[in-house]
C-alpha cells in the first residue's frame, strides 16, 4: 500500500479505511487505523492550542477543537518544526464565519505569534542603556539603530494585550481601544509593551534601517521618540549603533 | 566499527523544561538527558540556553521525531541540514530516529506512522539512513515503533527487518521495550520472543514509557503508546528480560504528555537504576 493511500484517509474520516491493513490475525484493521487518525488530529490540535493559548481560552475547548480541525487540514505543518507552525492562523481566523462575538481573535493570534517568534529568536547583546546619551543629537538622527532579532511589532484596533491577559486569567477586564505593541525579550521571557501612538510606525522604520531622524519625521509633527527609545533601551532591544 | 553510543549505561530521562532547576540542583539517579531535536531548532532564546547549560553537566541524546526515515519521498534536505547544525555544535553522545514516516507531500503530520516491511521499504530505509549518517558524519540509532495494525504485504518480521537495516548501514538500534510490549499485545506475538530475536548487540539505548489501554472492534486489548503515565509492571519485567540478555545499557524514561512533577519522573529513573543494579549483582 502506498503512503498516499494511508495518508489520504488519515485526515478525512469519511474515507474508507485503506485495504491491506490487518489486526495481526488477518482481520481488517478497523478502529486500529483510527488510532493514527486520532493521534494526528489530537497532536496537531494540542500543538495549535499550546501555541495560541489566549485564542484557545477565548474560544473554549469545543470551538478550539473544531477550528483546529479545519486549520490543520487546510494548513498542515510544512516542516517538522512545530515551534514555527501557525503563521497562517491569524489570516485563517479572519476568513472564518461565526466569530462575530470575538472580532479581536485574529489580532490576539497575531500577538501570540509575535510572542512565540520573540521566544525563539536569536540572542543578541544589547548596547548599554546610556550608550545613546554620548552621541550628539545631530549625529544620532543620522545613525542607524540595529534592533534585537526578538523585537516584534503588533498593531490592533483592540486592546489585544489586555484581552489576552484577561483570557488567560493574568489581568483585569480589558478597557480602552486600539493598541500598538512592541514585544520585547530582555532575557528569555517575551513581554508585550504598549507603545504611544505612531510608536509602531517609528519602530518599524528603525527596524527597516531608517535613521532615527527620518523615522521621527515620517511619524508626523509632534511625535516624540523619547518614550519609544527609552523602552527599547530599558529592555535591551537595541544591539548596535551604526554611524 | 565504533561503539554505537557513548551514553552511559545508566538511567536517563526525556528532558522537559519545567524540570530544569531540579535537574541542575539534584538529578538523583539520572545520568543523561534526551531532547527532541526539533524543539531545539529555533534561533536562540531559553531552549538553546538551557540546552547549552545542561550539556555542560550531562551527556545528551538527540532524538529526532521529524526526519520521516520511513517515508516514500526523499529526506527533507533543509531538515537534514538543521540536524547537521544541531549535532555539529552540541556534539551529543547519541543521535536517534524512528522506523516510521511523518511527512507526506511536504505536510508534516506530527505522528510516527507505520510502514510495511518488504524488500522495497528495506532498501528505501537503508538509503535514507546512509544519507543521514553520511550527512551527519556519525552513526545513528534507529528505534522500533509501536504498532496498532499490521500490513498484509509485509514479508519481514520486525526484529529481522531492523537487524538487516543495521547490518547494511552500520547503524545502531534503539530498543523501545514499551513499544515491544504494546506491539506484542496489539498484534498477538510474544514480547520475550521478539526480544530474543532482536539484534541486542546493536542496541545503543533502551526506551521505556507508559501506555494507555483501549480495545479494538472485537474487544481485544489495544494498547496506545501515550508516554503519559508510569511504565507498566509487565514492561519493567520485560526490561529485566532484555537486560539479562543484552547486558547493561543506557535506559531512558519517556514521559511526554501530562508531564509529572520531577520527583515522580525521578522515581521512574530510580526503578531503572534498580534494574541495572540487579544486573550488576547477578554478574
Amino acid at each position: 500500500m502506498s503512503q498516499h493511500a494511508f495518508h489520504h484517509a488519515l485526515l478525512d474520516a469519511a474515507q474508507p479505511i485503506p485495504e491491506g491493513l490487518t489486526d495481526g490475525a488477518g482481520r481488517p484493521a478497523g478502529r486500529r487505523y483510527a488510532v493514527y487518525r486520532n493521534n494526528v488530529a489530537v497532536s496537531l490540535t494540542e500543538a495549535l492550542a499550546a501555541g495560541f493559548p489566549g485564542c484557545a481560552a477565548l474560544l473554549g475547548e469545543a470551538n478550539t477543537n473544531r477550528i483546529a480541525g479545519r486549520f490543520l487540514r487546510q494548513h498542515p505543518p510544512a516542516s517538522p518544526l512545530m515551534i514555527h507552525w501557525g503563521a497562517a492562523f491569524p489570516a485563517f481566523l479572519d476568513g472564518l464565519d461565526g466569530l462575530d462575538r470575538l472580532p479581536f481573535l485574529s489580532d490576539v493570534a497575531r500577538l501570540e505569534l509575535a510572542l512565540r517568534r520573540a521566544y525563539h529568536a536569536a540572542d543578541a547583546t544589547p548596547i548599554a542603556p546610556d550608550a545613546l546619551l554620548s552621541i550628539p543629537e545631530d549625529r544620532l538622527g543620522l545613525a542607524r539603530l540595529r534592533l534585537a532579532p526578538s523585537v516584534q511589532l503588533v498593531k490592533s484596533r483592540w486592546p489585544v494585550a489586555e484581552i489576552r491577559a484577561f483570557a488567560l486569567g493574568l489581568g483585569p477586564a480589558p478597557t480602552g481601544g486600539a493598541q500598538e505593541i512592541a514585544v520585547l525579550r530582555p532575557d528569555y521571557d517575551p513581554e508585550p509593551h504598549v507603545l504611544p501612538p505612531q510608536g509602531h510606525a517609528f519602530l518599524a522604520a528603525l527596524r527597516a534601517n531608517m535613521p532615527p531622524g527620518a523615522a521621527v519625521t515620517q511619524c508626523g509633527p509632534g511625535f516624540d521618540p523619547a518614550p519609544c527609545l527609552a523602552l527599547l533601551l530599558g529592555h535591551g532591544a537595541i544591539t548596535e549603533i551604526l554611524s | 566499527m565504533p561503539s554505537v553510543t557513548t551514553l552511559p549505561a545508566r538511567p536517563g530521562v526525556g528532558y522537559k523544561p519545567q524540570h530544569y532547576s531540579e535537574i541542575l540542583s539534584d538529578a538523583g539517579p539520572v545520568g543523561w538527558l534526551e531532547i527532541h531535536a526539533e524543539n531545539y531548532m529555533g534561533d536562540g532564546g531559553r531552549p538553546l540556553a538551557q540546552l547549552r547549560a545542561l550539556a555542560e553537566r550531562f551527556a545528551i541524546s538527540v532524538h529526532g521525531v521529524g526526519l520521516s526515515i520511513g517515508g516514500e519521498g526523499r529526506l527533507d534536505p533543509e531538515h537534514l541540514a538543521r540536524l547537521k547544525h544541531l549535532v555539529g555544535w552540541l556534539t551529543p553522545a547519541s543521535f536517534s530516529e524512528h522506523l516510521a514516516w511523518s511527512t507526506h507531500d511536504s505536510a508534516f503530520l506530527n505522528d510516527l506512522l507505520p510502514l510495511p516491511y518488504t524488500n522495497t521499504t528495506l532498501a528505501r530505509v537503508v538509503a535514507h539512513i546512509d544519507e543521514v549518517q553520511d550527512t551527519l558524519g556519525r552513526t545513528m540509532l534507529l528505534e522500533n515503533p509501536s504498532s496498532y495494525l499490521a500490513f498484509a504485504e509485509s514479508t519481514w518480521d520486525e526484529p529481522d527487518f531492523l537487524r538487516e537495516i543495521a547490518r547494511r548501514t552500520g547503524c545502531g538500534l534503539l530498543l523501545d521495550v514499551n513499544n515491544v510490549f504494546v506491539s506484542a499485545t496489539n498484534l498477538g506475538f510474544t514480547p520475550q520472543a521478539y526480544i530474543d530475536s532482536f539484534a541486542l548487540e546493536q542496541v545503543g539505548e533502551i526506551h521505556l514509557g507508559g501506555h494507555d489501554e483501549d480495545e479494538d472492534d472485537h474487544g481485544a486489548p489495544l494498547l496506545i503508546d501515550s508516554h503519559g503515565r508510569e511504565v507498566a509492571d509487565p514492561v519493567w519485567a520485560l526490561l529485566d528480560h532484555t537486560l539479562a540478555r543484552s547486558g547493561p545499557k543506557p535506559v531512558l524514561i519517556e514521559w511526554d504528555t501530562d508531564v509529572p512533577a520531577w520527583p515522580v519522573l525521578a522515581e521512574e529513573a530510580r526503578r531503572a537504576e534498580e534494574a541495572l543494579a540487579r544486573l550488576a549483582v547477578a554478574a
